[in-house]
């Protein structure tokens, strides 16, 4: 079984993100990148597929400037096969993404497709399900245990209250959600070997898809900075507090 | 903000495969180490199985020849420099000096010893299953290597050894010492170098567990009371174990450097994330000129010792090396430790004198960069030899 997995370069969860003084956008100068968590836990689940022989090939792709290859070489280091990196500078939307991935499917006919719940950057959560309605597949969404059981995926998704299983008819989409594994370090060798495993590069144009964008972005703002706590000096002022100034109580 | 990542100065040494290594290693250290190392030091003991893990992650064997289970391919001297100063990171020295402490006791049997030491002892040390440290310091003295005095005598075709070695890290764990013996005359000629297997007839060693810093580090006292080795333990020839002992020297002070640069880098991070949360008189620290200029100060002489590292790190790596130049960094890099361990406790107070903090530990392993591994006064003489002066 071939298992396809989308990851995407964003910045690293570790990083405070700083909006620029013209609130255009997130600053990304000089600022530590790195594969978005969700899709981690997706090449780190693709990998144990491939551990237990469930599956028998790992490809992963990313969209992205020609520096995503360090994520593409982080996944091949985690133990995929190979990688595709589809290189455009453009802004990425989930829509064409979505459609870009559409082409991809269609070239390499994977039986299982894994992906990330959402990247870390723009929250958007969507490009799995888009992909699920591009391609016809069935789609598991915010997986936290995927078993695949012959021509069936058994997905239990995290919904709210509680945990939900289906069972899709692959090929399927599966999206991951945080509790589906913890993802491994990458040994030295493995980084060495990663170097050596191929990388193919391609563009949107070469896959017929128009880089066409639906959105503009207005406007971003940074969170409002927290306000300094103040001390109370017994329980009766917290509590007058809480009624007369915070009116919470 | 100041951090140990911010603290980097971009180096055209590093590529994006030396990256990839420092964010795994990073993710090892986060989840194999950090949430461990105050246990770990109040416990004065590091677990077996951080060494199985270490080899996992491709730690152990960094360096060595792939014929012995080791990693040379794609690899160069600043893959080590990182794996420094990430294990260093964790803020307790002890665990860089243990857990990688073949890194002492190792290179002589690979640089020097027969293929039948090299068979027996590489592949183990590699796989962590085994270890393996390096004794010359003895209780009679640890700089003036020349002079050492415990004997190994020629019987038949085996050494009996006598004497004493102290101050050895991991000396309580290790399955073989790379042990420095007199076999001849006085002075560096009549040196040579032998392995000794911790379970031999007469040999005994008691722990040296009261110390300063490193409290996770064994280090232990070695007895050798008529101990009977096999002469083919020898490494190298007879009465020419100067050149073994010394043809690890650069290496040996360019990871000491790198460990201390990265301790040094650990306590101005500690010490920025307070200044800037903590207030006095009005404002936070970081804004009081007097504690602005100690970082300023700080980072002045990081950057500097970053940069003189990397350059003599290029030199050891393509031959270039002048010995003195290694003796000088090692030096510099001590005393920078010293002076950011100093100042970042002064700018974290009292807190910064209680156990928790990293820069409290690190404040009490500065002293074992600046004596062990060539003291700076040695240094600075050896320097001022090869200088010509
Ligand atoms: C925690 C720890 C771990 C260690 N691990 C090891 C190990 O694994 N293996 C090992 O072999 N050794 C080890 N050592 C020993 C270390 O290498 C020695 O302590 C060091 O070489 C200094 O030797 P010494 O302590 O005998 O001091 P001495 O040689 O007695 O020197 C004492 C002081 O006098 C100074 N001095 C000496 N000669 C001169 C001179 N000619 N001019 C000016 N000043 C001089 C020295 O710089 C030093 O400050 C370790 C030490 C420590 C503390």
């Amino acid at each position: 079984m071939k298992v396809l997995v989308a990851v995407k370069r964003v910045i690293d969860y570790n990083v405070k993100v700083r909006v620029k003084p013209d609130n255009s956008d997130v600053d990304l100068t000089n600022v530590k990148m790195a594969m978005n968590p969700f899709c981690e836990i997706a090449v780190e689940e693709a990998v144990r597929l491939k551990e237990k022989g469930v599956a028998t090939e790992v490809v992963v792709v990313s969209i992205g400037p020609k520096v995503a290859q360090e994520q593409i070489r982080t996944a091949l280091a985690l133990g995929a096969d190979r990688g595709i990196l589809i290189e455009t500078e453009e802004k990425l939307e989930s829509l064409t993404v979505a459609k870009l991935l559409k082409a991809v499917v269609e070239k390499e006919q994977p039986q299982l497709v894994l992906m990330g719940k959402q990247t870390i950057d723009s929250d958007n959560n969507q490009t799995g399900q888009m992909l699920g309605a591009l391609t016809n597949m069935a789609q598991g969404t915010f997986a936290s245990e995927v078993a695949v059981d012959g021509d069936k995926v058994n997905v239990t998704r995290e919904i709210d209250g509680g945990l939900r299983t289906v069972a899709l008819k692959l090929p399927a989409i599966v999206t991951t959600d945080l509790r589906l594994n913890e993802p491994r370090y990458a040994s030295l060798p493995n980084i060495m070997k990663a170097k050596r495993k191929p990388l193919d590069v391609t563009t949107p144009a070469d896959l017929g898809v128009a880089m066409t964008s639906t959105l503009s972005l207005v406007k971003v703002t940074p969170p409002a900075e927290r306000q300094a706590g103040i001390k109370v000096g017994s329980v009766e002022e917290l509590v007058e507090k809480l009624k007369n100034e915070a009116k919470v109580l | 903000m100041l951090t140990f990542d911010s603290l980097r100065l971009a180096s055209p040494y590093y590529n994006d495969n030396h990256a990839e290594w420092r964010s795994q290693l990073r993710k090892f250290v986060e989840r194999e180490i950090m949430p461990h190392v105050d246990d770990w030091e109040e416990a004065c003991d590091l677990p077996q199985a951080l060494w199985h893990k270490a080899a996992e992650v491709g730690l152990l064997q960094l360096g060595y020849p792939e014929q012995y289970g080791g990693l040379t391919e794609g690899t160069d001297i600043f893959h080590t420099i990182i794996a420094v100063e990430e294990l260093s990171r964790t803020g307790a020295g002890g665990i860089y000096a243990t857990l990688m402490v073949h890194g002492i006791g190792l290179p002589p049997v690979v640089h020097f010893g027969s293929d039948y030491l090299k068979n027996m002892v590489i592949a183990p040390v590699l796989s962590g299953e085994k270890h393996i440290s390096l004794a010359i310091t003895e209780p009679g003295g640890g700089s003036d290597v020349a002079n050492l005095s415990t004997s190994a005598v020629r019987d038949g075709d085996h050494y009996i050894i006598n004497g004493s070695k102290t101050f050895i890290t991991g000396g309580i764990r290790a399955d073989w010492y790379t042990v420095a013996v007199r076999t001849g005359g006085e002075g560096v000629g009549g040196i040579s170098m032998i392995l000794v297997p911790a379970d031999a007839a007469g040999f005994s060693r008691t722990p040296l567990n009261k110390k300063q810093g490193w409290w996770c580090s064994d280090t232990a006292t070695l007895y050798f009371d008529n101990v009977r080795v096999p002469a083919s333990y020898l490494i190298g020839a007879e009465n020419q174990g100067f050149m073994p002992i010394v043809h690890n020297f650069n290496n040996e002070r360019l990871a000491l450097t790198a460990g201390a640069l990265a301790s040094a880098k650990v306590c101005i991070e500690e010490a920025a994330a307070w200044a800037k949360e903590r207030k006095t008189f009005g404002k936070p620290l970081s804004k009081h000129q007097v504690i602005r200029h100690k970082f300023a100060e700080m980072v002045r002489q990081v950057n500097a010792t970053q940069a003189y590292m990397d350059s003599c790190a290029w030199q050891i790596q393509n031959g270039k090396a002048k010995p003195a130049d290694i003796a000088l960094l090692k030096v510099q890099a001590t005393m920078v430790m010293e002076f950011c361990a100093r100042e970042a406790l002064q700018i974290l107070g009292g807190a910064g004198y209680m156990r928790g903090c990293k820069s409290e530990r690190i404040y009490r392993e500065v002293r074992v960069n600046a004596i062990g591994g060539g003291s700076e006064e040695i240094m600075r003489d050896l320097a001022a030899r090869q200088l010509g002066l």
